[in-house]
């Protein structure tokens, strides 16, 4: 269906530590790639500037949130209690500030929880259960204790041999073709690799 | 001078070893004993104990489903509830679990704010503890408004009678603060499980686990691009669960303070009942812990200074405990209410008398032996201290209901509150629901929070070995680049 070529996701490089990897994408982000990835078991302090990145967004899901939250929760007690279904209860004005705190404070925090959630699976485009670089037989290592990069193919600067050269000067190891299907296709003459496509 | 005198060298050596600070994870182990030590748990065949111990509890954890039954076939009458008691062991047992969820949110979240590093090790387990203590105190108040098929009514959902929900009482409160409280923990630790979901799934033996840890993974990679917008995410929710842990107790405690019950009407609940929480909450963690990481052999991950950091978190909050006892006293007395007086004197010399002074015991005397060293480094005495506050925090929130209740103004409406065989089955029930689920929990999902443990050790610094590299990358410019 389609050629090994097109098939390339990327490159992929091990790296024996944390701070050989904070190193080494300080030196990717300095040659001008953009589609590259860092992975790592644990969140690196200071990758994200290593790595060129802005901070995140999903505090702005978050405020989204919150404000539908406090705004819910006053529609919600000023419709019932004042417009729907005004009811005297020992002589207490229909609608108060004072008791009605506790659950525009209660909504707005669950709806800010609800925003941060909804905003890091945006964000991070999850649920996606598969991904090119679980091909890589190497990466299990990544939740336990290795740390790799990926340059993708997609990347308008990737070329196949100088980017490998590039990994391998930057101190990574394994230096791996990392491929879309489960099945690199070295050779496409092969007839069973094709029906598997 | 100090070469040259050996017995100043050695002063100075234990000096030096005193002084330094302890490893949060011993024995410097390095990254993939951390992984392999915490998944092994869940991979492993699981062993006899734990299987002893699970049929034990699940067994006694069907006494919950068998009470409720009995209870709704017969009616609420097979509980001890009578005319001046409406409120005993049901609500109690309802503030005891929900005291006991405090601990969990507290660790992951202000300890959290806090930069308290140890935190790591500890709070998945408390997490975990802290939503199964919600589930049992929820079935509480649901069961106890009598009629449990019209519990949706405590929801605003628009019904055929046309009726909403009396938003300035402090029980609908109560349902909007649980319910967020329940929901926002869970969505909190799921959170935090998600990276070592993804270590149990790259783990995985068999297509089961495989697709089992992998959905739940949600494909997570670990990515510097995801680890980004997690880090963010798990920061914001941090941030609102710290108000949201301080403000579930405080609402519990507005059921009682903004009655006007002498021995509830007091404005020194909200903290109170805050402080207390935790402290029950950590007694708990401490309960937990202690045998598991004897049991998994886990003293390198849950070392001897968590255990002594979690036993000075309890002195203090039983201190305060105390403080807020001798407080309810002095104000009981300066506010010249009579009422009020008479509250706390037959409090303390009532029919209930044996009630508040084991709270006091247990409470405010017990946790005070935390003082000595001695006590905080060995586990075994540890875990037989907070036995103490595990019993005295279910005796506070006895005393305060029922002695507060059981005499109400005119003698003629005075009464005493015994426990039915359903009261108590109930409530041995939840205990066995609590263990059970717990036990659950470790078999099947990592205890242990296993990324933000590596993150705590030496090698996650981006810092760490340049210039004595071990592994051959001699030629790394030098570490002040990184800050560039």
């Amino acid at each position: 269906m389609s050629t090994p070529a097109s098939n390339l996701h990327g490159l992929g490089a091990e790296f024996p530590s944390a701070s050989a990897l904070m190193q080494a994408a300080e030196k990717v982000r300095d040659s001008g790639f953009r589609k590259w990835d860092v992975y790592s078991p644990f969140p690196i302090h200071g990758m994200d500037a290593a790595m060129g990145f802005r901070r995140s967004r999903v505090s702005l899901f978050s405020l989204l949130g919150g404000i539908t939250g406090l705004t819910t929760a006053f529609t919600l007690i000023y419709y019932t209690s004042a417009i729907n279904y005004p009811l005297i209860v020992q002589g207490k004005p229909y609608f108060a500030l004072e008791p009605s705190m506790p659950v525009f404070f209660e909504l707005t925090i669950l709806l800010t929880a609800f925003g941060t959630i909804i905003g890091l699976l945006l964000l991070t485009l999850m649920p996606r259960l598969h991904h090119p670089v679980f091909n890589w037989e190497r990466f299990k290592r990544v939740s336990d204790d290795g740390f790799f990069i990926v340059l993708e193919a997609a990347d308008p600067r990737f070329e196949k041999g100088a980017s490998r050269r590039f990994l391998e000067e930057l101190g990574g190891s394994h230096v791996t073709e990392i491929y879309q299907d489960p099945e690199p296709e070295p050779h496409p003459a092969r007839p069973e690799a094709k029906g598997h496509a | 001078m100090r070469a040259d005198n050996p017995a100043s060298q050695a002063a100075f050596a234990k000096a030096s070893e005193y002084l330094e600070r302890k490893p949060l994870v011993g024995s410097r182990r390095c990254l993939a004993w951390i992984t392999d030590h915490v998944c092994r748990i869940v991979e492993q065949p699981a062993p006899i104990w734990w299987w002893v111990a699970t049929i034990v509890t699940g067994a006694i954890a069907a006494l919950t489903p068998a009470m409720l039954t009995y209870l709704v076939a017969t009616g609420v009458g097979v509980w001890g509830l009578n005319a001046p008691v409406a409120w005993a062991w049901d609500i109690t047992n309802f503030v005891f679990w929900i005291g006991i969820g405090h601990a969990g949110t507290l660790i992951s979240a202000i300890l959290f704010l806090t930069r308290q590093k140890w935190r790591t090790s500890i709070n998945r387990s408390a997490e975990a503890m802290t939503i199964f203590a919600v589930i049992c105190a929820g079935i509480f108040p649901a069961f106890h408004v009598g009629r449990v098929w019209f519990a949706w009514w405590l929801f605003p959902i628009p019904n055929a009678n046309a009726i909403w929900q009396n938003f300035r009482s402090p029980l609908l409160w109560d349902v909007f603060a649980v319910s967020t409280y329940f929901t926002v923990s869970l969505i909190f630790w799921y959170l935090g499980l998600i990276p070592d979901l993804a270590s149990l799934r790259d783990r995985a033996k068999t297509r089961l686990r495989q697709m089992a840890y992998g959905i739940l993974a949600l494909g997570w990679r670990g990515s510097n691009r995801q680890w980004t917008h997690y880090e963010k995410a798990y920061l914001i929710l941090a941030g609102i669960s710290t108000p949201l842990v301080l403000s579930v107790h405080s609402v519990v405690s507005f059921d009682f303070a903004t009655s006007i019950v002498p021995g509830w009407h007091t404005t020194i609940f909200p903290p109170y009942f805050v402080a207390g929480a935790i402290f029950g909450g950590f007694a708990m963690v401490l309960t937990l812990l202690i045998p598991f990481r004897e049991l998994y052999g886990l003293h390198d991950l849950v070392t001897d200074k968590h255990i002594d950091n979690m036993c000075k978190i309890t002195l203090l909050t039983g201190s305060l405990v105390g403080y807020a006892y001798a407080m309810e006293f002095f104000i009981a007395w300066y506010s010249g209410n009579p009422y009020e007086l008479y509250a706390f004197i037959n409090r303390a010399t009532g029919p209930y008398w044996w009630a508040y002074w084991a709270m006091i015991t247990c409470n405010v005397v017990a946790p005070q032996l935390f003082w000595f060293k001695y006590c905080r480094q060995n586990p075994w005495v540890v875990l037989a201290i907070v036995m103490f506050p595990n019993t005295g925090m279910w005796f506070e929130r006895f005393v305060i209901i029922v002695t507060s209740i059981h005499r109400d103004f005119l003698p003629s409406s005075w009464g005493y509150f015994s426990p039915t065989w359903v009261d108590i089955s109930l409530f041995i029930g939840t205990i066995g629901l609590f263990l059970f689920l717990f036990l659950l929990f470790v078999r099947f999902l990592p205890m242990i929070t296993m990324f933000e443990v590596k993150n705590v050790t030496p090698e996650a610094d981006p810092h760490h070995g340049n210039g004595h590299d071990a592994h051959g990358h001699a030629s790394h410019p030098s570490p002040a680049k990184a800050h560039a």
